[in-house]
């Protein structure tokens, strides 16, 4: 491959960033200086393999070109191209795929700013609002006019979907790029911070709310040490029992933790409620090798933020957790998928890594145990589709996130084609405890098919938001009491209170404020015609607007279609329109009409589309038009201009 | 590429409850045509790796949640397949009627027959949102657009791109079925000229930065032509005479010949109109070449006339 580069040049700083993730250059064939004699006369540095070889670090490379510059320069496009050996078309298809990458010049200091739909039940439109009159409309494209893209002088904001922390909505997310840059994600934004912190006269504190509503609760299994125990010291997780499960599971053999894991019933949480055995034992038989694990930390569905808590909080033990997984599927290499959202999970996960390998928990000899783990972490870069798992594989690997037809199936052909372990964060967090315990003592909590302990993440309008762990089996209405959440709107003489529930996410479906009573497990949201998800409980009482909820929904869904297949890439976009007509009172023929086309939209997308994004994207919008939560099909919205609180 | 490995294995399953036998490593799509059946496809071609992204093939197979792509299912012993279903015909409708609602599909053969044939009335989604400016879709955000506002239906029209003297790209009639992608990079040509850049309905084949193709490595060999199934990518005389109104099928003869510039030997087969080379192509099924040509076969007859044409034609 004859790579066809541009002359642009990389600034000496977007150089520097570049390097600091692929060393210095060795040949001028990837970019350093050309020495005839040295470097002879291949096309390729060190041969297409080599080049393959790297391919992985091509979004990392990009990354740290954000980072230092703000945005993805001609040069520093131009530059990593050639320290890779990747042709510019495919580099350019790559950092055009992720909202958080930027190709044309912006503000280096940037506010992403919430406006998904736990936030917009808590005042997000009275902060862009703010925005859109005092710094200026959003920032999509180049911004001109826009001071600031030298790092002086204001920034500039764009709206964002949900960040994953609704618990603390409205929530935005500052970047500042340059030679340090700088990321934090702010809860319980105000107009006014806002303000200040594009204009860079404000660094807000990160947390606004007490941690953990059932912080210390002596029954709480995966949130025990949240809030109690250091989560950047491995010594007091050692002391709170952390890294006995390792040395049991070092000591039984990995058949033994395939068996604990068989016992204890373990169902992913990562939305599919997948059997965790199947997967751990198809790849543990999986005769080709290498073989990954990949912990799924892409967290991105709107309303979801447990997984956050726990990489935040109790980071070591995502790390035993993946260690045991390696033990037990034979693998030696862990990659950590994390949500690029993320910023002080992804530092307390590159502590808590860090600290694991110093201490021989990770590397070439773990605990002496002639067992070699050591885990990487990667970065998303703004693309909720890439938490589908094969897309995780595409990410990582330096090409598109967009999602892989199945079969093949990751245990068969994963990561660079190897058979691969993908779990989910919370998934993993329950491994420690159930190698510790006993599969059977784990089971023994929660109902036969659902067992264990669930996190839920409660937002909108409940009193205490925030994550809350309760066994298998508690009802809805019970978990909605734990957070203060008010009675049923139903029951009401004034119609006040809880109108409607959004269980398991964007991708999840609605239920009625006044059908709560069932029980919360995969196969209860069932029966209820809903799904848990990704654990997401989102109250919404009289003051929401869930017309224009589910136009978010929708909008979201347009706006994360990888665009890869017609049914989603297409379907997403029409499903949205239909919406917006009828929201608008303007549909196209009767109402009626439009509520057909939208149910054959919404089958043509389950039925056809390639991955769980598109399939799904249209469960909210038709629970919620089946349980007549949708103003506009039924002449006019229901609750229009009330303002949100 | 479906290559199936002769390995003199054969695989038994049921089209339609008719007992049909194909080789080992046959698609279900082998299955369904060795059935009889035609089976609408969009971004599947012979000699490309399927992508299976257009979703217009799918079948139902038993045991199978969603529909599946016949075009990259492998066929399995026993495999039970339906092809003529209401849910095919639905999902396969509202593809055909996604796709012609919001790209330009009149240069794209058998594409009416089938949305005829599958009742498709794009005219259902509104009336069509006005063109984008000429680079306004290569600029697209990912994550972001505008709220449909006037109750009109969004569309990948654009003006069309004329930047060199050869071909040219008119991306308001293209599916992005990743056929030229693939012909340009791994499977053909290993150029890597373009890429998909972008993501969701703003997602687009795109040069680096969207440059110019004679700033780009393209090398103008047109394979990405000559896979490309709805016309977006065209030989600029066959453009320029469709513009003009003077393209007529009925007026034009294609003639084989063997490419005269290198000792590979190409097939050419030169589609010709009132004695001007309008079209070339190459046919899929040689052994060599599988339908791709070089500048000089696909272009030779322009190279001659006008060396300067692209930026790459005295490589
Ligand atoms: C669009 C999309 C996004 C997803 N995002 C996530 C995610 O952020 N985290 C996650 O664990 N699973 C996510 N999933 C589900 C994964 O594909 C996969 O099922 C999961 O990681 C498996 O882990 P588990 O078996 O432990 O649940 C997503 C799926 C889809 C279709
Ligand atoms: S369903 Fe949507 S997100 Fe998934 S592959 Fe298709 S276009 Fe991409
Ligand atoms: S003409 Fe050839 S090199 Fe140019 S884009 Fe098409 S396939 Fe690629
Ligand atoms: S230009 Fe043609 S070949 Fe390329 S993606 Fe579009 S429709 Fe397919
Ligand atoms: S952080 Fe705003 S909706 Fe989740
Ligand atoms: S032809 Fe099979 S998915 Fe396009």
């Amino acid at each position: 491959m004859d790579l066809h580069l541009s002359d642009a040049q990389p600034t000496a700083e977007e150089r520097g960033a570049v390097d600091a993730v692929l060393g210095e250059p060795e040949s001028g064939w990837d970019g350093g200086r050309r020495d005839a004699a040295r470097d002879g006369h291949v096309a390729l540095g060190g041969g297409a393999h080599a080049a393959e070889a790297r391919r992985h670090l091509l979004l990392p490379a990009l990354q740290a070109l954000q980072r230092a510059a703000g945005w993805i320069s001609e040069g520093g496009l131009t530059y990593v191209c050639a320290r890779l050996t990747v042709p510019p078309a495919e580099a350019w298809g790559v950092a055009t795929f992720y909202g958080l990458l930027a190709t044309e010049q912006r503000p280096r200091r940037m506010l992403h700013v919430c406006d998904d739909i736990a936030c917009r039940t808590r005042g997000s439109r009275a902060v862009v609002e703010a925005l859109e009159r005092e710094v200026g409309p959003a920032c999509h494209g180049g911004c001109e006019g826009v001071s600031g893209h030298d790092g002086s002088g204001p920034g500039g904001w764009l709206p964002s979907p949900c960040l994953g922390l609704c618990d603390q909505a409205p929530a935005a997310l500052l970047t500042v790029a340059g030679p340090r840059p700088f990321e934090r994600l702010v809860g319980a934004v105000t107009p006014v911070d806002a303000v200040a912190l594009v204009k860079g006269r404000a660094v807000v504190p990160e947390r606004s709310r007490p941690l953990l509503p059932q912080r210390g609760d002596p029954s709480l299994w995966l949130l025990g040490r949240v809030g109690v125990v250091d989560p950047t010291d491995l010594a007091a997780y050692e002391a709170s029992g952390g890294y006995r499960a390792l040395r049991r599971a070092l000591a039984k053999g990995p058949e033994a933790v395939l068996r604990e894991i068989l016992a204890s019933r373990l169902v992913g949480r990562g939305g599919a409620a997948f059997p965790a055995l199947r997967k751990w034992e198809a790849v543990a038989r999986q005769i080709e090798h290498p073989h990954y694990v990949i912990c799924n930390a892409d967290e991105s569905e709107p309303g979801s933020f447990k997984d956050r808590v726990l990489l935040e909080e109790d980071p070591f033990n995502i790390v035993e957790a993946m260690t045991i997984a390696g033990f037990a599927v034979g693998a030696e290499r862990g990659f950590v998928y994390l949500r690029g959202e993320y910023p002080l999970a992804a530092a307390r996960m590159e502590h808590a890594i860090a600290a694991a390998r110093e201490a021989r928990y990770l590397g070439r000899d773990v605990l002496g145990a002639e067992i070699a783990f050591d885990i990487e972490i990667r970065r998303g870069s703004g693309a909720y589709v890439c938490g589908e798992e094969t897309a995780i594989f595409n990410s990582i690997e330096g090409l598109r996130g967009e999602p892989r037809n199945k079969p093949p199936f990751p245990a068969d052909a994963g990561l660079w084609g190897k058979p691969t372990l993908v779990n989910n964060v919370e998934t993993l967090a329950s491994v420690p405890l159930i190698v510790l315990n006993g599969g059977a003592n784990f089971a023994s909590t929660g109902t036969g098919d659902s067992t264990g302990t669930k996190l839920f993440c409660l937002s909108g309008a409940v009193e205490r938001p925030g994550v809350y762990e309760v066994p298998f089996g508690t009802t809805l209405r019970a978990v909605l009491d734990l957070a203060g959440a008010p009675p049923p709107a139903a029951a009401a003489k004034d119609g006040r209170g809880l109108v409607a529930v959004l269980l398991g996410g964007a991708a999840g479906t609605f239920v009625r404020g006044d059908a709560t009573d069932f029980p919360l497990t995969f196969e209860g949201a069932r029966a209820a015609g809903a799904t848990l998800g990704a654990g997401v409980v989102m109250a919404f009482d009289h003051t929401a607007d869930l017309t224009d909820v589910l136009l978010r929904i929708a909008a979201f869904f347009r706006d994360e279609s990888c665009g890869q297949c017609v049914p989603c890439r297409v379907g997403t976009v029409r499903q949205e329109e239909a919406l917006h007509r009828l929201a608008a009172g303007k549909p196209l023929g009767t109402a009626a009409a439009e509520l057909a086309l939208l149910e054959e939209i919404g089958t043509a997308m389950k039925d056809a589309s390639i991955c769980g994004l598109g399939q799904t994207a249209s469960f909210a919008v038709e629970s919620a038009i089946r349980l007549g939560l949708f103003g506009g099909g039924k002449g006019g919205r229901k609750a229009r201009g009330r303002t949100a609180r | 590429m479906t290559v199936a490995i002769e390995t003199g294995k054969t695989v038994a399953l049921t089209v339609d409850g008719a007992a049909v036998t194909v080789p080992e490593g046959s698609t279900v799509l082998d299955a369904c045509r060795a059935a009889g059946r035609d089976i609408p496809t969009l971004c599947f071609l012979e000699t490309l790796h399927p992508v299976n992204v257009c979703r217009v093939c799918v079948v139902e197979v038993e045991g199978s949640r969603v529909l599946v792509p016949s075009c990259s299912r492998a066929a399995a012993p026993g495999m039970k397949v339906r092809t003529d279903t209401p849910r095919v015909r639905h999902s396969r409708k509202m593809v055909l009627e996604f796709l012609a609602s919001s790209v330009d599909l009149s240069t794209a053969p058998r594409v009416a027959e089938w949305l005829a044939e599958y009742g498709c009335r794009p005219e259902r989604y509104g009336p069509e949102a006005s063109a984008a400016e000429a680079d306004e879709r290569d600029r697209a955000v990912a994550g972001h657009h505008a709220a449909p506002g006037d109750g009109a239906r969004a569309t990948v029209a654009q003006p069309v791109k004329v930047d060199n003297d050869l071909y040219v790209r008119d991306y308001g009639k293209c599916i992005l079925c990743y056929k030229c992608v693939e012909a340009c990079g791994a499977d053909h040509q290993n150029t890597f000229a373009i890429a998909v850049a972008g993501r969701g309905f703003g997602a687009r084949i795109s040069t680096e930065l969207a440059v110019p193709l004679p700033d780009s490595a393209c090398v103008y060999c047109g394979n990405c032509i000559a896979v490309c199934p709805t016309g977006a990518l065209m030989f600029k005389t066959e453009r320029d005479r469709r513009d003009a109104g003077t393209w007529d099928e009925s007026r034009q003869h294609v003639t084989q010949t063997i490419c005269p510039y290198c000792g590979v030997g190409c097939t050419l087969e030169l589609r010709v109109q009132d004695n001007e080379i309008v079209r070339v192509t190459s046919p899929l099924d040689h052994s060599i070449s599988h339908g791709n040509l070089c500048i000089k076969g696909r272009f030779g007859w322009r190279f001659v006339e006008n060396r300067a044409a692209g930026r790459h034609a005295d490589d």
